[in-house]
């Protein structure tokens, strides 16, 4: 067997062309997979690590005001672990030079030197001195953002009151991984701050002293959170108590969650894809390979080497290249792997990534991918063994050939002999060339299911912050306030026109389907922030009865006509019983709609507002910006430009950098499929071309009968590529439906334009490749050797 | 060792019905680290109108030679005139052309297109040919005018060879080079083929070598070129040439 081994050596590195292709299809596809899966299993453990050892709390509540002493009872209820009281505050903060508006939210920091909850890791600087009254550590993101660094001073406005703090750390927490100020669901780390002060001077500054306005707790181990939460709404209920809840409807983590749970999904469906697509390349490639070594099988044969023994040599082959391309997919999987996972850190503040590959998911793909390409080596060699060596050894008959259909309905006269040459060739193996296509197409296809998401997000901006959200500003009010409050803001010069609005938190109930969100109470005649049908039409709000995103409905099994249960959560926390009028068209976030008054007259309150939309001239945004600022009433001014760039700087920009790496991995694929494509029908016609140059046809002419067909096969592939394409991201978009948002399927030319590219790139590139092995044909050998 | 014709020929004084004037050839090809002299100083011409026949043994050095004389290969030293151009300094571009405007080629194993009928599988070459002849006529000449749209699978070895020769001569030629045309063939189909070369060779004047390590062949020749070990051994000339189905072998 040494000799077959040295044949396996040589043969190898004869093949090193195809070899690559081939080690190349393996590895793209073994690299989307194993990038997918350990950017999502890094995040998740680097999550769970995280919270173990800052010791994020399970139990979270906010109340009007307690006082100290309440912490005892809290914590006597059975089941808590730890218990941490504290204040936190909304702000106003204040740079030079920077004229947007910034909210921030102050907390209470955790007690140094105590295993307190939630505990701050700090990346720079030190903690608050506990004596000093103006020193403040900040969130990294927010330091980031506007190159912060320890010792800076920054202008805070508490509860109305301008203090000047100084910087003294820069710090992350396990509380605000996914950091959003409020109303928004995308982190905006310029616009929005978490700050830290030690808890008796931020108590003294807000007003609390010797009370707390929010609570967090853990549980001891095996303990029911569901009657901890009862028992604790009980315990804070004369204490303006709003409803408590554990960490699923925790911000930080529910957002966090809901993007690993689209992660995961996108990296499932790609992964089945990705190793499905190569797999199937693959077994086509391989087998064809191994069809062209036909004689060589005979020859073997011939001496004597029994079936299991070529066998064992064609697969070993196989192997060989298998493994490269295993190796090639793995260095390449954890290194886009490692680059997403820091890329993903951007947007979810971890302190440090635990990078994590599970063995299992590399060898379950190896298998796939290796038994794939076995399982070609093995019917080719079927095909190949079968035949008695003396025959495969004599010059093959010539295949059979006949004239092709469209020769027959009479256009034969105006084709040339070699065109009919590349018309009969494809017509003959009719399963070969609709391989060939179909490899191509689906190649094509994982190109447009990797790009099609940049339509799609920008036809949702366009929906959501075009047609639905046409606000210039959202201001948001401390507390649910009269409507005088929005003649105020229209008094402002530039202010050309206020809605009000009214956000109350509420848990939606349909039978047993509960969902925790808010209601937007909104002016029948709204002209600014309108809800969408489900053909993005503005919707008229009836006077009775709520309206839910379409996804909601879905979520709660509740349509138009049912009734529905909200529990608010808010003032004296009613339960009420609404119709379910509507379904509305909403891509990004969920929530339900009612008409203002209706929302008011459910809630038993006067006209009242939680906030208003703006419409202001461009001209006077910054006199705006600096107005609201003044204002006490204000809790927080969410600007809409910044809405739209901050999608796209953080969600549309993770979806787009993950799709531009799986694009690029489809392209490669995209490649090795056309260039082997090419490499094996060049090696299954060589001789015939040979011979064609030997009779005086010109390099050109020859290069024409080869690259025609591959070309042909290339357009053909082109239009059935966007049909899978269109299938496949089709598919993406029903995976990825989810609470955070909904990916319309939308597909502009230009996605589809770049399919097309890179396949006629890769078929160029593959062409000239070949054209020059044509040139190098050997037209001696030709006139001695059979096929 | 004999010569065919005079060693002292120049360009000059080439009768104007040689269509190869070869002299000196030479070809060596390196084989890892030992050289493999396959021709060893040839000299050979070639007439209009003649049927020669290259006659040895394998490794004779004559497979070599037709290549050569084809455009196919270069000589190692020496030079070939055809029709007083220079092979040996041709380029690439102008081998092509040789080979597409004046030569003719008939191969062992036929190599015909298999997705091409008969009449295509000619056509291929007249359609880049300059005054070639209709491929049903060269069909007729090989006597395969009633099969004329049969793909090659449809056909005998023996008529697959002829359709080769039929391709061979549609452009008119100036010389048939024929490698082994009976190889692959038993007697009695080689005979027909070899009718249809000769037919040729009379009829249109071709200039026609054949190669064989069949000796039984050589009778139809005008001239047999005896080779061994590179060498030209000895030259017999045919006072009269026998019809192919005289032939036994």
């Amino acid at each position: 067997m040494r000799a077959l081994n040295h044949k396996l050596v040589r043969e190898l590195w004869q093949l090193r062309g195809q070899a690559l292709a081939i080690a190349l299809v393996i590895g793209a596809g073994l690299a989307a997979v194993l990038m997918s899966i350990s950017t999502l299993d890094s995040l998740q453990n680097t999550r769970a690590i995280y919270y173990r050892d800052y010791a994020f709390a399970e139990v979270f509540a906010s109340l009007k005001r307690a006082p100290d002493s309440l912490r005892e009872r809290i914590a006597a209820i059975p089941g808590v672990n730890q218990v941490n009281t504290r204040v936190w505050a909304p702000v106003t903060i204040e740079i030079a030079g920077f004229t947007d508006p910034i909210s921030g939210l102050l907390v209470s920091a955790p007690r140094a030197g105590r295993a307190d909850l939630n505990r701050l890791y700090l990346r720079a600087g030190r903690l608050m001195d506990p004596d000093r009254s103006d020193e403040i550590v900040i969130g990294d993101a927010f330091a980031e953002a506007h190159g912060f660094q320890p010792g800076d001073r920054l202008g805070v406005i508490i509860d109305g009151k301008r203090k000047q703090l100084r910087i003294v750390g820069i710090a992350l927490s396990p509380e605000f991984i996914y950091q959003i100020g409020p109303g928004s669901i995308f982190p905006d780390f310029a616009r929005f701050a978490v700050l830290w002060m030690a808890p008796d001077v931020l108590a003294t500054a807000y007003d609390m002293d010797g009370a707390f306005n929010n609570v967090t707790l853990t549980l001891t181990h095996g303990a029911n959170a569901a009657d901890v939460i009862d028992e604790l709404d009980t315990v804070l209920e004369r204490y303006g108590g709003l409803s408590a809840y554990d960490r699923e409807d925790q911000t930080s983590h529910r957002f966090l969650s809901e993007e690993f749970k689209q992660l995961e999904q996108m990296g499932r469906t790609f992964s089945v894809i990705f190793l499905g697509i190569s797999a199937f390349l693959l077994n086509m490639v391989i087998s064809r390979l191994i069809n062209t070594q036909r004689e060589e099988i005979a020859t073997l044969k011939a001496f004597g080497y029994s079936n299991l023994a070529i066998g064992a040599h064609y697969a070993k082959l196989v192997v060989a290249i298998v493994l490269f391309g295993i190796v090639l997919g793995v260095i390449a999987g954890v290194w886009f792997g490692q680059g997403l996972s820091h890329i993903y850190m951007e947007y979810y503040r971890l302190p440090y990534l635990h990078y994590q590959l599970r063995p299992v998911i590399v060898l379950v793909a190896t298998l796939v991918t290796a038994s794939a390409a076995l399982i070609g080596t093995l019917f080719a060699l079927q095909r190949a063994v079968r035949l008695p060596p003396a025959q495969a050894m004599r010059p093959e008959p010539p295949p059979v050939y006949r004239a092709t259909v469209v020769e027959r309905l009479g256009v034969q006269r105006w084709l040339s002999q070699p065109s009919r040459m590349i018309l009969r060739h494809i017509e003959r193996r009719p399963l070969k060339a609709a391989l060939s296509v179909i490899g191509i197409a689906f190649a094509g296809g994982i190109v447009i299911s990797g790009t099609f998401f940049k339509d799609s997000i920008d036809f949702m901006v366009e929906a959501e912050f075009r047609l639905a959200q046409r606000e210039d500003i959202a201001v948001t009010f401390t507390e649910a306030t009269s409507y005088a409050a929005l003649h105020e803001l229209a008094a402002l010069p530039g202010v050309t026109r206020v809605e009000p609005v009214r956000v109350v938190p509420v848990r939606l109930r349909h039978g047993h389907h509960v969902y925790r969100t808010s209601v937007q109470g909104l002016a029948p005649n709204a002209d600014l922030h309108r809800s969408l049908d489900l053909n993005l039409q503005p919707l008229a709000f009836p006077p009775q009865g709520i309206l839910l995103t379409e996804y909601l409905g879905t979520r709660l099994a509740i349509k138009p006509g049912d009734t529905l249960t909200i529990e608010v959560l808010d003032g004296s926390q009613p339960v009420r019983e609404v119709p379910l009028v509507g379904l509305v068209q909403q891509y990004i976030g969920v929530g339900g709609y009612m008409d203002l008054d209706a929302l008011n007259r459910l809630l038993r309150e006067d006209r009242a507002v939680s906030g208003a939309f703006l419409a202001v001239d461009e001209a006077d945004r910054e006199t705006v910006y600096a107005r609201l600022k003044t204002m006490p009433r204000i809790a927080s001014v969410r600007v809409q430009e910044n809405s739209i760039r901050n999608y796209y700087a953080s969600i549309g920009d993770l979806l787009l950098t993950y799709t531009a790496f799986i694009a690029g991995l489809a392209g490669a694929i995209t490649f090795g499929v056309v260039y082997n494509s090419a490499r094996i029908t060049l090696s299954e016609r060589s001789r015939e071309l040979a011979s064609l140059r030997v009779l005086g046809f010109t390099r050109g002419e020859i290069a024409y009968i080869l690259l025609g067909e591959l070309a042909l096969l290339t357009l053909a592939a082109i239009p059935l590529g966007f049909v899978v394409g269109r299938a496949l991201s089709a598919h993406f978009v029903a995976t990825i439906h989810q609470e955070l948002f909904r990916v319309p399927l939308i597909l502009e030319p230009d996605t589809y334009t770049l399919s097309a590219i890179v396949i006629l790139i890769s078929a160029l590139v593959s062409g000239l490749i070949v054209r020059r092995r044509l040139d190098q044909l050997d037209l001696i050998a030709v006139l001695k050797t059979k096929e | 060792m004999s010569t065919p014709d005079s060693n002292n020929a120049t360009h000059a004084d080439i009768d104007a019905d040689v269509v190869f004037h070869a002299h000196g050839i030479t070809k060596i090809y390196p084989m890892g680290e030992v050289e493999v002299q396959a021709l060893r100083g040839v000299d050979l011409d070639l007439h209009t109108g003649e049927l020669i026949v290259l006659l040895g043994p394998s490794g004779s050095g004559k497979s070599t030679l037709l290549n050569i004389l084809g455009g196919l290969d270069t000589p190692t030293a020496g030079c070939v005139l055809y029709r007083g151009r220079d092979l040996t300094r041709a380029t690439e571009r102008e081998l092509t052309e040789y080979r597409r405007y004046h030569v003719g080629f008939v191969f062992q194993f036929y190599n015909l297109i298999p997705s091409l009928t008969a009449r295509e599988n000619v056509a291929v070459v007249t359609e880049i040919a300059r005054k070639p002849m209709r491929p049903e006529e060269a069909l007729e000449l090989v006597g395969l005018g009633k099969r004329l749209d049969h793909f090659p699978a449809q056909l005998s070895g023996g008529e697959q060879q002829r359709v080769a020769i039929a391709r061979a001569i549609a452009k008119n030629p100036e010389v048939l080079l024929c490698d082994e045309p009976t190889g692959a063939l038993d007697s009695s189909t080689g005979i027909v083929v070899l009718e249809a070369i000769e037919r040729i060779n009379r009829e249109l004047g071709t200039a026609t070598a054949v190669i064989t390590h069949n000796a039984g062949i050589a009778l139809m020749a005008d001239r047999v070129i005896h080779l061994g070990d590179g060498l030209i051994t000895h030259v017999n000339i045919n006072e009269t040439r026998k019809a192919p189905h005289e032939l036994t072998w």
